[in-house]
């Protein structure tokens, strides 16, 4: 496993936020993090990236616990793309992208062909090469939130969390950035809203609700009427779409 | 390109500090200060009038080269603190620091505390650092070294504001009152030799820590979380500059007072010039500051005929005109 969670609990003035997590994620794989509003998917994502510390439990990267590592040696092999950047600096998309090779940079140290190639190769695979020079305050939504990920991918990073990175995305620009992490070698977590997209794109699937994990799973085991019913309060048929053979919900309304 | 813009900067400095070193009431030609600084740093024999190598030396050369090291330093502190409160109406007295000051240094002159042991300047400095650790702590307190800090700053510095006219009001005659006046406003008018010897390499070293950070300032772009999941340690960098930009303003302030406008301003034209990139926006902020201040001292020498403008006034009627500019200039398409 290259990503674990062990018991993982966090507490925000002591209310309990995330409640003994369990999950394990396959080298390579995407997980699904699936869950109502508030349920707890961005701060496990904060916890497992040690932007925030686990009251109890353990995350393991590898064999190795998190907390053990240094800031900048989680940043090498850890890559987070956050629900919403905001700045207010005058910076260009490629200013951005360039930030992702920090943690493989000392404070002195010069910037290398490898820091270009890392960020060229980003920027083409978001599909922003062409628009490099644009400034930060005159993109899309959708724009910002490619060029987010791509200063992800420039981290290069083994693992990869994504924190609702669909959300302001057309659904070409969500289908094409899901097919993206989907291919990537990297092991990425994907906290969605989209139970179809969740459905397309992931290996596995983890629903949180009040901060546990309630099932977990192959999309398959996980996307049922029961679960919809239970967790979202949601009646839904499931069926297995004669288009590309995945989980395919409908959602109903009486 | 960057050694360009270096020579480029280097040369712009030395003028301006050239011609503020002629200006005056008496006026010296440009090339007898050159010769004079000659004589004094290489120990050339140019001869010349002793009146005005006297002035040249004693007094004009240390009082430019004074206000190129504040200029530069105030810059430098609000370019940093603008980057890690991602504020940018953070400025290096946001920390409670010139208000400290103040309080410190009125306490000596007025209350004479310290028995005569302590100078003006200790006083300010020792003042400038009792605020800003009250202004720590209450933002420590208040749940966050971070977005708190500039609350924690406007309350400390109304305090000791309030504190320094408290004492201004009921202790000081007319004399002392204009005086404590002229040193809340700036005043380069008492500055000798040795403070050129301390304001400069704090200067320089104020910029290289600024440097060796600039990577580390360039990932606060898009907050903390961020910056710590670019791996940047947050909470130790965060002390080390909140520590570094407090001490250098300090020190600055203890010898010229509190000059505003510089901190606030001078970032938001270098960023203007050249972007938000801290390898070299620190740099450019720091020469910028440098010589606005050596040409704003020279113009509250000069601007009304024997009087002596107190220079915080200069820097606010001729920056606040020229950061309209910039902010035009920069606008937005809406």
């Amino acid at each position: 496993m290259t990503i674990s969670a062990r018991n993982v609990c966090w507490a925000v003035d002591g209310r309990m936020i995330i409640d003994g997590v369990t999950i394990d994620v396959a080298p390579g794989t995407t997980l699904g993090l699936l869950g109502p509003n508030g349920s707890g998917k961005s701060s496990l994502l904060r916890l497992i990236g040690r932007l925030r510390r686990v009251a109890s439990g353990v995350v393991l990267l590898g064999q190795v616990d998190v907390a053990t590592l240094s800031r900048n040696a989680i940043a090498r092999r850890v890559a987070l793309v956050e629900q919403q950047a905001m700045t207010e600096a005058q910076i260009t998309i490629s200013d951005v992208v360039r930030l992702g090779r920090t943690p493989h940079r000392g404070p002195l140290s010069p910037w290398n062909p490898g820091d270009t190639a890392a960020v060229e190769d980003a920027l083409l695979q978001v599909g922003l090469a062409d628009k490099r020079d644009r400034l930060w305050h005159t993109l899309s939504g959708g724009e910002r939130q490619r060029t987010q990920i791509a200063r992800a991918l420039a981290q290069t990073p083994r693992e990869l969390l994504l924190d609702e990175p669909t959300n302001h995305l057309d659904i070409h620009h969500q289908l094409e950035i899901l097919a993206l992490v989907s291919r990537l070698p990297a092991t990425s977590i994907i906290a969605l809203h989209d139970l179809n997209l969740a459905a397309m794109f992931c290996d596995a699937i983890a629903v949180l609700q009040q901060g546990r994990v309630v099932c977990a799973g192959t999309p398959e085991e996980v996307l049922t009427v029961a679960m919809i019913r239970d967790v979202f309060g949601v009646k839904a048929h499931v069926e297995c779409s004669p288009h590309h053979g995945k989980r395919h919900i409908h959602f109903l309304i009486d | 390109m960057r050694a360009g813009l270096a020579a480029l900067s280097a040369v712009i400095l030395s003028l301006a500090i050239g011609v503020a070193v002629s200006t005056g009431e008496m006026a010296i030609p440009l090339s007898t200060v050159a010769k004079a600084v000659s004589n004094r740093v290489l120990g050339t024999g140019f001869p010349l009038n002793p009146i005005q190598e006297g002035i040249i030396g004693d007094y004009r050369l240390s009082r430019a080269l004074v206000a190129a090291g504040c200029g530069a330093t105030l810059a430098l502190s609000g370019s940093i603190l603008q980057a890690l409160l991602r504020n940018p109406l953070a400025e290096p007295y946001v920390l409670g620091i010139s208000a400290g000051a103040s309080t410190g240094a009125v306490a000596v002159m007025i209350m004479g505390w310290g028995g005569g042991a302590l100078s003006l300047s200790g006083g300010a400095f020792a003042g400038a650092v009792m605020a800003f650790v009250l202004v720590s702590l209450l933002a420590a307190g208040a749940g966050g070294f971070g977005d708190r800090i500039i609350l924690a700053g406007v309350a400390g510095s109304q305090l000791f504001n309030a504190l320094t006219s408290t004492i201004v009001t009921t202790s000081a005659n007319a004399e002392q009152a204009r005086g404590v006046m002229f040193w809340l406003l700036g005043n380069l008018g008492g500055v000798r030799w040795p403070d050129v010897y301390l304001v400069l390499p704090i200067a320089l070293a104020g910029l290289g820590v600024g440097l060796f950070y600039a990577r580390a300032l360039d990932a606060f772009t898009f907050g903390v979380d961020a910056a710590a999941a670019l791996g940047i340690p947050v909470t130790r960098i965060r002390l080390v500059l909140f520590g570094a930009t407090a001490v250098t303003t300090a020190i600055m302030v203890s010898i010229v007072g509190s000059i505003g406008f510089v901190g606030l301003v001078i970032p938001h034209a270098a960023r203007f010039l050249v972007g938000a990139g801290h390898a070299r926006l620190l740099p450019v902020a720091a020469v910028a500051g440098a010589i606005f201040l050596v040409l704003a001292d020279v113009i509250s020498r000069t601007i009304i005929p024997q009087q002596i403008l107190p220079i915080g006034v200069v820097t606010a009627l001729f920056g606040a005109p020229a950061f309209a500019v910039i902010l035009y200039r920069a606008r937005r398409p809406q």
